[in-house]
């Protein structure tokens, strides 16, 4: 079998970031390969170089045996390359045949459009692809999914006989996903090469027929999905083997529950949830993209309007309704997304861990105690271990486990004692992984009570007292923390449909 | 799976394609011509109407060229100040150098679109935001006019047919019972070719593209600079239209007059629909939206009501209608 892609010796360097050192990869038509690696490996990054984002610092690519140079997206697709981003790039004021034909609309020569033509195109790639999408809809208007959906009808109308896919299943929920799968294959039947960047070991095993490693910007090795055990990837990919501290679960048979939660509803996001969570514990929330947990921190937290439902905070009826209502009652929500919602990234560290707090710190007037704000600030960087060459140093200039740190330290002093760390580590590296947990446990240790939603079993293994694990919007069952409890039995938990109600439902 | 497409009901795509505020628009627009025929038997006069369109004719053409700018997701700030420099323009060439009036025309068109080009590579190449780039533009512009003029009215004395620009009515001549100023034919052909041009070119589908998502218009392969500086290039050249029809009217290029039109044309333009944050947007809601602003103006003075109440009705109405959008903007969620 022929290689249409080979890239060989590929280095790149961004300033202070060797992002890429020598890396090798190759593709066959009709295969699905998968590039894993954990964050910051450089998959992304090989991936933008193919398809002439990047401009690679020196090794070698051939399509289809012939070596080429790729200048930039048009180039890439010229060569029949397809990617698909992990944002989506599309318009969405534009309708999906307008998206689709971006920068390649019919038109006369006086750049008079055809739409007729466009909508018939469009139309006709999807009836290829088996799937019912309105040209003429207004791409806002559609599901993420189908939207997805667009993307790759946009790649398949370049005619490409290699599609990229940067973590297409991000933001998709199970079906959506069978959906997505149904047309890779359907692809790869035609004789395309998929390559498939995601972080989803179950995914890479149901769809992928080779595996490729990256880490930390180099080629670890490439194996066959088929008979190559979960462990060995995963060792592949972090370098050694599974860090397997088992955790410490203390006695909290005497402790005061901290938060209840009884029949909490939202829709179908959120349904007849009920659990305790005492003081000291840390209560892990499993399960797959979508099966509601950060609804649930949400409604919980007062982001979002619940239908029904109690919560009570160390025993007594709390009526949260908003965040601010939520913060009173002592409960600190850490979003997934810090930038966005976490930090305010151009001020600096003390400012930002004093932001909700200012009322501390200023007197009537409005005027603000600077010192006794850089008093605390710099006691929380030293308890929290906070990298930054001062408190007066901007956040966006810390790392991610920094940045994270800073965010805790802000609910703290807000004095949260029941806090919800919503995927904690994303877009942290390995090591400062190890440190937040570090800190997670021993903020439980201090009383804390504590909620971690993470979409890696790992780590919710790893950390949990107990587990809690939800799918389509249910609590399927709550399970003991430490070795006793094995991924399988989350998974089975994770997967466990609501037949009566599915079946209402389609 | 199957591959049955559900076809979008009209209904629904007057729902998605923000139709509802041009119709609000258009609603209000109604609702306030029959309030002030009613409320004063003089609003109705055909010179009356007349009067109102004359005075939409030059704020509706600068606000076609904020339109365009507005869906790419920029602003323009200095259409206003772009009119008096290409009537300067139009003055210096017909009544300075003495030259025949097409050439009046080309020559503020021209520049209009010259300094457009300017704008669009200052924002597109240079990356300065586009508020910035164009109140820089704005000064310049204001400044210039008063250099090159001397700071003195340019009267167009030399061309006796200058003013028949504006205010000549070559639809009159056909239809002797339709006095329709060519100012206002102007607008109307003009928003019809603009309306054309955004709904059916290559260009047009690019100025929404732009406003909608240019970072993923841009990985698409598309000279998205390019387009840019040729988008703000068309609004330039607009201002220029709007350049000659003010100064027809007039019979003079003023060059102490232009401040604040960019504000008039912005709000019409918002007024209409068009969303500030980009990639939404039509011509003829803004023609609408400028409409509504001079029937006010218009109606109000009738009624006696002053001057600077009706400014301050017009900051109500564009605090309104972008009021009522996000409502039917959370509406839609």
């Amino acid at each position: 079998m022929n290689p249409v892609i080979q890239m060989h010796g590929i280095d790149k360097r961004f300033p202070g970031v060797h992002a890429l050192k020598s890396v090798q990869f190759d593709l066959i038509a009709g295969e699905v390969h998968a590039l894993m690696g954990e964050n910051g490996a450089g998959k992304s990054t090989l991936m933008k170089i193919l398809s002439g984002i990047y401009q690679p610092d020196g090794g070698t690519i051939r399509v289809n045996g012939a070596e080429v140079r790729i200048a930039g997206p048009r180039a890439a697709q010229g060569l029949g390359i397809g990617i698909i981003h992990q944002e989506l790039a599309l318009m969405p004021d534009l309708t999906v045949a307008q998206n689709i034909f971006i920068g390649r609309e019919p038109k006369n020569r006086f750049g008079v459009l055809n739409e007729g033509k466009l909508n018939a195109d469009a139309a006709a790639i999807f009836q290829q692809m088996k799937v019912a999408i309105d040209p003429q809809a207004e791409v806002r208007t559609l599901t993420i999914a189908k939207q997805q959906m667009v993307e790759i009808a946009k790649a398949l109308s370049f005619r490409s006989s290699i599609l990229i896919m940067d973590e297409p299943t991000a933001a998709l929920n199970d079906r959506e996903t069978d959906e997505l799968f149904a047309i890779i294959r359907g692809l790869r039947g035609e004789g395309v090469g998929v390559v498939y960047i995601s972080h989803k070991m179950d995914e890479i095993r149901r769809i992928s027929d080779r595996v490729t490693v990256m880490r930390d910007g180099a080629y670890v090795g490439t194996v066959t999905a088929a008979d190559t055990p979960i462990e060995t990837i995963i060792n592949m990919m972090v370098g050694r083997d599974l860090d397997q501290s088992v955790v410490d679960i203390p006695d909290l048979s005497g402790a005061e529950v901290a938060l209840r939660v009884q029949g909490l509803n939202r829709g179908r996001v959120v349904r007849d949830v009920s659990f305790d969570l005492k003081k000291g514990e840390i209560l892990g929330f499993a399960g797959l993209m979508g099966a509601g947990r950060t609804e649930v921190a949400r409604v919980i937290f007062g982001a979002d309007k619940r239908e029904s439902g109690e919560i009570e905070v160390h025993g007594r009826a709390a009526a949260i309704r908003t965040p601010q209502d939520a913060v009173k009652a002592g409960i600190g929500y850490l979003s997934e997304d810090r930038k966005h919602f976490g930090l305010a990234l151009g001020l600096d560290v003390r400012n930002n861990i004093g932001l909700t707090a200012l009322d501390k710190f200023s007197d009537r007037a409005g005027r603000v105690n600077d010192s006794a704000l850089a008093k605390v600030a710099r006691d929380y960087i030293e308890s929290l271990a906070i990298r930054t060459p001062s408190d007066k140093q901007e956040v966006r200039l810390l790392s991610g486990g920094n940045q994270q740190k800073v965010v805790i330290a802000k609910w703290l002093l807000r004095d949260c004692d029941i806090l919800i760390f919503d995927e904690p580590t994303r877009g942290i590296d390995v090591g400062a992984k190890a440190e937040i947990y570090r800190l997670l446990v021993d903020l439980a240790a201090q009383g804390k009570a504590i909620i971690v939603i993470s979409s890696e079993l790992p780590e919710v293994l790893r950390l949990s007292h107990r587990i809690a694990v939800m799918c389509e919007g249910r609590l399927t069952g709550i399970l003991p923390g430490g070795p006793a409890t094995s991924q399988t039995e989350i998974m089975r938990l994770a997967t466990q449909r609501d037949m009566a109600s599915e079946g209402a439902l389609t | 799976m199957t591959a049955t497409v559900p076809a979008a009901s009209p209904l629904n795509r007057l729902k998605a394609s923000g139709a509802q505020q041009k119709l609000l628009a258009f609603a209000s627009l109604i609702v306030l011509l029959i309030f002030f025929s009613i409320a004063s038997e003089n609003f109705l006069q055909t010179s009356n109407i007349i009067a109102i369109l004359q005075a939409t004719s030059v704020n509706g053409v600068l606000a076609i060229a904020a339109t365009l700018v507005i869906i790419t997701g920029g602003i323009d700030l200095s259409v206003g100040t772009l009119m008096t420099f290409t009537a300067v323009v139009s003055g210096v060439v017909l009544t300075f150098w003495g030259m025949a009036l097409p050439f009046g025309i080309l020559a503020a068109i021209g520049m209009g679109a010259f300094c457009g080009l300017i704008s669009g590579t200052l924002i597109a190449r240079m990356k300065i935001p586009p508020f910035i780039a164009t109140l820089g533009m704005m000064l310049i512009l204001k400044g210039l006019s008063l250099v090159i003029s001397g700071t003195k009215p340019i009267y167009f004395n030399d061309t006796p047919s200058y003013p028949e620009l504006s205010t000549g009515s070559l639809v009159g001549k056909l239809i002797p019972a339709l006095p329709l100023p060519n100012g206002v034919l102007i607008l109307f052909l003009l928003a019809l070719f603009i309306s054309w041009v955004l709904n059916r070119t290559v260009l047009g589908r690019y100025t929404f593209a732009l406003g909608s998502n240019e970072e993923a218009v841009r990985l698409s392969g598309v000279n998205t600079d390019g387009w840019k500086i040729a988008i703000y290039a068309l609004a330039g050249g607009i201002c220029g239209i709007a350049g000659l029809l003010i100064s027809s009217r007039l019979n003079s290029a003023q060059p102490a007059l232009g401040l604040g039109y960019e504000l008039d044309a912005i709000a019409a333009v918002v007024i209409g629909g068009t969303s500030l944050a980009g990639g939404r947007g039509s011509i003829l809601g803004t023609i609408i939206g400028a409409l509504i602003m001079s029937v006010l103006l218009n109606g109000l003075r009738i009624l006696s009501v002053a001057q600077e109440w009706q400014t301050v009705v017009t900051g109500l109405i564009i605090i309104a209608a972008v009021y009522a959008d996000m409502l039917r903007r959370r509406r839609a969620g």
